[in-house]
């Protein structure tokens, strides 16, 4: 099996895998980080969002072979104010009912306020639309993104 | 889910009789002091905690957790039942914590469902609030005797607070944790004195309680079953057959077992299994093997097949489930019938983490760890299939990644299929089994499809007549509840059509139940899913015929007793949308329902408009909830929302139509789930009530899609007969 080389959340690491393994699997099976969920293996439902060079990624399509260089951030690897700020609003407005989609629901939330720090309600649609939430959490979603924008404005 | 049968059910479990008895015996003390006999030492746990009862941990670190009977699948039962125990016990909400409860139906039974643990039926707060309030109660008495025996002042003279034990005389104060040992060396008190309601600093405060799972699930530190990793594990998929019924004819593994990372394949009773080092190799090992299917007695018809099957029957009248006056006899005689057929497709339930499990086996004991829902039902299932008694099996109930009636199963086929794959591979080596979502989509016990036949009369303003005939399948029929089915009327498959909180003189609903091998099971409000859209579509083109106000016409006809507390939302709701009737001068519409299910009474008003394409958008929700006592207002507030959204969601555009026998969409993108674009905003009131408290999980699904259709039908649209309203592009 090939060996590859992966930065995830500032460290390295070599892996041993198929080099069509989805990112997700890599994370999941060989790292032991197990905050990135599987939702559905065809980047429709957003729940193994991670970001690639911190951009979103839906890591259940993006094979490890793929991954070169590029710098991997997980939930487990998350800093820096919006992080802080978008995981307080959720805990603060108590967001998760399942909180199985919610890793991907959060890290959607932060990659958006760090672009977009004042966003508005078609903002938030267009960011989180890619994250389906079976318990339909998304009053709720909505309201700790503009509570989280709040605490940025300072 | 309607539970109230369910206790039938373990007569088809593999429990003996004498766990029965065991069981029912256990219920008895189970309201009182669980693992003790009265007077009896609360003996103290090898780990130094107090444990006064079966469902309170009490450590020297000061915190207090509570074991949870019910699954926290995100109906929030591990912060509510965690608030019972803290309102009796006078605890400061930051000490407290709540884990899963084993497998023990003599300890957790469900005392909605007898000797049976389990979740479902928007119970666990109604069965749990008396049992939890004395085990509190009862702890606190001990603490307060244990403060009173050191301090030698006498217990009437300790106050507690915030979970803080205080004698103020002598200005003494302790935490739990410095009480915890002495308190465990105690009897427990044979009586308990519970909190006036008026005197609660928990239960129905606002503000005060936060969910005890919002922090681990915002950070990704939650554990769910998928997230099991344990030594020498094996990853488990399982190759289904692509029609239900089929079963494994042949099986060519040569070119999965090439796979890197595959370490065997079986054949199981439900299909073929693959073993793998993780989730990859398994999923390319799956797809590699060459599978023969007898297909010989499998189900081969599709929707289109059944659909004019269950409309043929729909024609014809059924078994009465429940009559009042003579329906037939008013409608033959009525200047003029209303009719109107609607269609209700199968839905699957599609928890966001598809179903899993985790089993370890040693040839005599079972370790099973995962989102169980039933588990005095699972651990019989896995018993049976190992060979052993169901004692040995031990349950650790996870987290689940949702539910909404799917890991609820009579059947016990998940646990099945795992417990066979432990025993396939030979005991010793772990298991994890894990589904996708083309599994899980395409796996079987859906929500039923239904066809309801509705006919109407309305003379001079008064609806004179109804008639309703039901089409459907059920899930009890031939399954370990079938002792549900009375007079040939499986009550899950009528419940809310069998009686009409309106006062309507003649009035008949009739059933038909249609046999067939796709496997259907309850679904997030079980037969009110299709019933209140039927009731309250029909009830509302029979009060614009009438030519009356939706709210006004509905209160009017709402007076028998029963009915009180269903006027009592809907005055509520229509306060809280300051209804003026169902036209709005932005050009949308207004659209009303009220529903009771599971003992909640629910009313909704939906503000909707036609957007491009003619779908139906959906701007804003006001609900109006009585569940008795509020317990945590807001995760009332919560599964109100979530309720909405779901019921928003599958009524406009879930569909899972079947293909000569297959399953069409496997996943997300066939099947379509709500997105937050999609979602209305909602404004929750909930109706201050001192009845007993009762669930919120699933009644706040029923109301919303009639409430959408009934808008839809202001706004100069035809009435949505046929759901889902949006029909999916491309398919059958």
């Amino acid at each position: 099996m090939p060996s590859y080389k992966l930065t995830v959340n500032g460290q390295a690491h070599d892996v041993d895998a198929l080099p069509d393994t989805p990112l997700l699997w890599v994370l999941r099976d060989n790292l032991k980080m197990t905050g990135t969920k599987f939702g559905c293996g065809v980047a429709q439902c957003g729940a193994c969002t991670v970001y690639m060079d911190g951009s979103p990624l839906r890591s259940c399509t993006m094979p490890v072979s793929g991954i070169g260089s590029s710098e991997i951030t997980t939930i487990e690897g998350l800093a820096g104010k919006e992080a802080a700020a978008v995981q307080k609003a959720w805990v603060a407005r108590d967001v998760p009912q399942c909180g199985y989609c919610q890793s991907g629901q959060v890290m959607s939330a932060i990659s958006l306020l760090q672009t977009n720090p004042k966003p508005t309600d078609n903002d938030i649609d267009l960011a989180m639309n890619g994250n389906i939430c079976r318990c339909a959490t998304y009053v709720r979603i909505r309201a700790a993104i503009h509570d989280a924008a709040k605490t940025l404005e300072g | 889910m309607n539970l109230q049968h369910l206790k039938n059910a373990v007569a088809n479990t593999t429990l003996s009789r004498r766990t029965m008895l065991q069981g029912a015996a256990g219920l008895v003390i189970a309201f009182n002091l669980p693992t003790l006999a009265k007077g009896q030492t609360a003996a103290a746990p090898a780990d130094g905690k107090f444990a006064p009862n079966a469902f309170i941990r009490i450590a020297p670190d000061n915190t207090v957790t509570v074991l949870s009977k019910h699954i926290e699948m995100g109906q929030g039962p591990y912060t509510g039942l965690t608030t019972i125990v803290a309102e009796e016990l006078d605890a400061d909400w930051s000490q407290m914590r709540a884990d899963g409860a084993p497998a023990d139906n003599k300890l957790y039974n469900n005392l909605a469902f007898g000797p049976i643990q389990g979740t479902g039926g928007s119970s666990a707060i109604a069965n749990s609030f008396d049992q939890l309030r004395n085990a509190g109660a009862s702890a606190r008495a001990m603490l307060v005797q244990a403060a009173a025996d050191q301090w030698k002042v006498a217990p009437g003279t300790i106050t507690v607070s915030k979970g803080v034990v205080r004698h103020a005389a002598s200005n003494r104060q302790a935490t739990f944790g410095e009480l915890a040992t002495a308190a465990a060396k105690l009897p427990v008190p044979a009586n308990v004195t519970l909190k006036k309601p008026e005197d609660f600093t928990l239960i129905g405060k606002e503000g005060v309680v936060k969910r005890l799972d919002s922090t681990s699930k915002a950070n990704g530190t939650a554990q769910f079953t998928i997230d099991i990793n344990e030594p020498n594990m094996l990853t488990v998929l399982v190759a289904h057959p692509p029609r239900f019924g089929g079963k494994v004819g042949s099986v060519d593994d040569t070119e999965a077992r090439k796979i890197p990372g595959v370490v065997d394949v079986k054949t199981l009773s439900s299909g073929v299994a693959v073993y793998a080092n993780g989730m990859w190799p398994a999923m390319k090992g799956r797809e590699a093997l060459k599978i023969t299917w007898d297909e010989s007695a499998a189900e081969k018809r599709g929707s289109p097949e059944l659909l004019s099957e269950y409309r043929a029957l729909a024609s014809k009248k059924g078994i009465v489930a429940g009559k009042e006056g003579d329906a037939e006899g008013a409608l033959a005689k009525a200047s003029k019938v209303i009719e109107a057929e609607y269609v209700f497709p199968y839905l699957a339930h599609a928890p966001m983490e598809p179903l899993n499990g985790f089993i370890t086996w040693d040839g005599e004991q079972a370790v099973a760890k995962y989102g169980c829902q039933f588990q005095t039902i699972d651990q019989g299932a896995i018993a049976k299939v190992l060979g052993i008694n169901p004692e040995q099996v031990k349950i650790e109930m996870l987290m689940a990644g949702g539910s909404f009636g799917r890991r609820a199963q009579a059947s016990g086929e998940l646990v099945v299929e795992l417990a066979e794959a432990a025993k396939a591979i030979g005991p010793g080596k772990p298991v994890k089994l894990v589904r996708t979502r083309e599994d899980d989509i395409r796996g079987g016990y859906y929500r039923p499809m239904f066809v309801h036949r509705m006919k109407g009369a309305v003379e001079n303003g008064k609806i004179t007549a109804w008639s309703n005939t039901v089409v459907g399948q059920s899930f009890i029929a031939g399954s370990a509840m079938a002792g549900m089915i009375k007079d040939g009327i499986d009550p899950t498959q009528v419940e809310g059509s069998r009686e009409l909180p309106y006062v309507v003189e003649n009035f008949q609903c009739d059933l038909h139940t249609a046999s067939v091998g796709i496997p259907t099971l309850w679904w997030r409000s079980v037969g009110h899913t299709h019933t209140a859209y039927a009731v309250e579509s029909f009830i509302d083109e029979l009060l614009v015929a009438a030519g009356k106000d939706p709210v006004a016409g509905r209160l009017e006809l709402l007076t028998k007793d029963k009915s009180k507390r269903l006027a009592g939302v809907l005055k509520a709701v229509a306060e809280l949308a300051q209804w003026k009737g169902p036209k709005l001068a932005n050009g949308h519409a207004l659209g009303v329902a009220v529903v009771e299910s599971f003992k909640t009474y629910v009313a909704q008003i939906a503000e909707v408009s036609i957007g491009e394409g003619g779908e139906p958008r959906v701007h804003k929700v006001w609900c109006a909830v009585d569940c008795g006592v509020a317990v945590n207002p807001d995760v009332i507030r919560a599964q109100m929302e979530g309720g909405i959204g779901f019921g928003v969601g599958h009524i406009l555009y879930a569909d899972l139509p079947i293909d000569g026998g297959r399953v069409v969409p496997g996943n997300f993108d066939g099947y379509r789930s709500l997105r937050i674009h999609e979602m209305p905003e909602v404004e929750v009131v909930i109706v201050k009530s001192t009845e007993k408290p009762t669930g919120v999980g699933e009644p706040g699904v029923p109301p919303i899609g009639p409430a959408i259709a009934n808008a839809m039908a202001q706004l100069g649209v035809q009435r949505p007969r046929s759901l889902p309203i949006v029909p999916a592009k491309g398919t059958v």
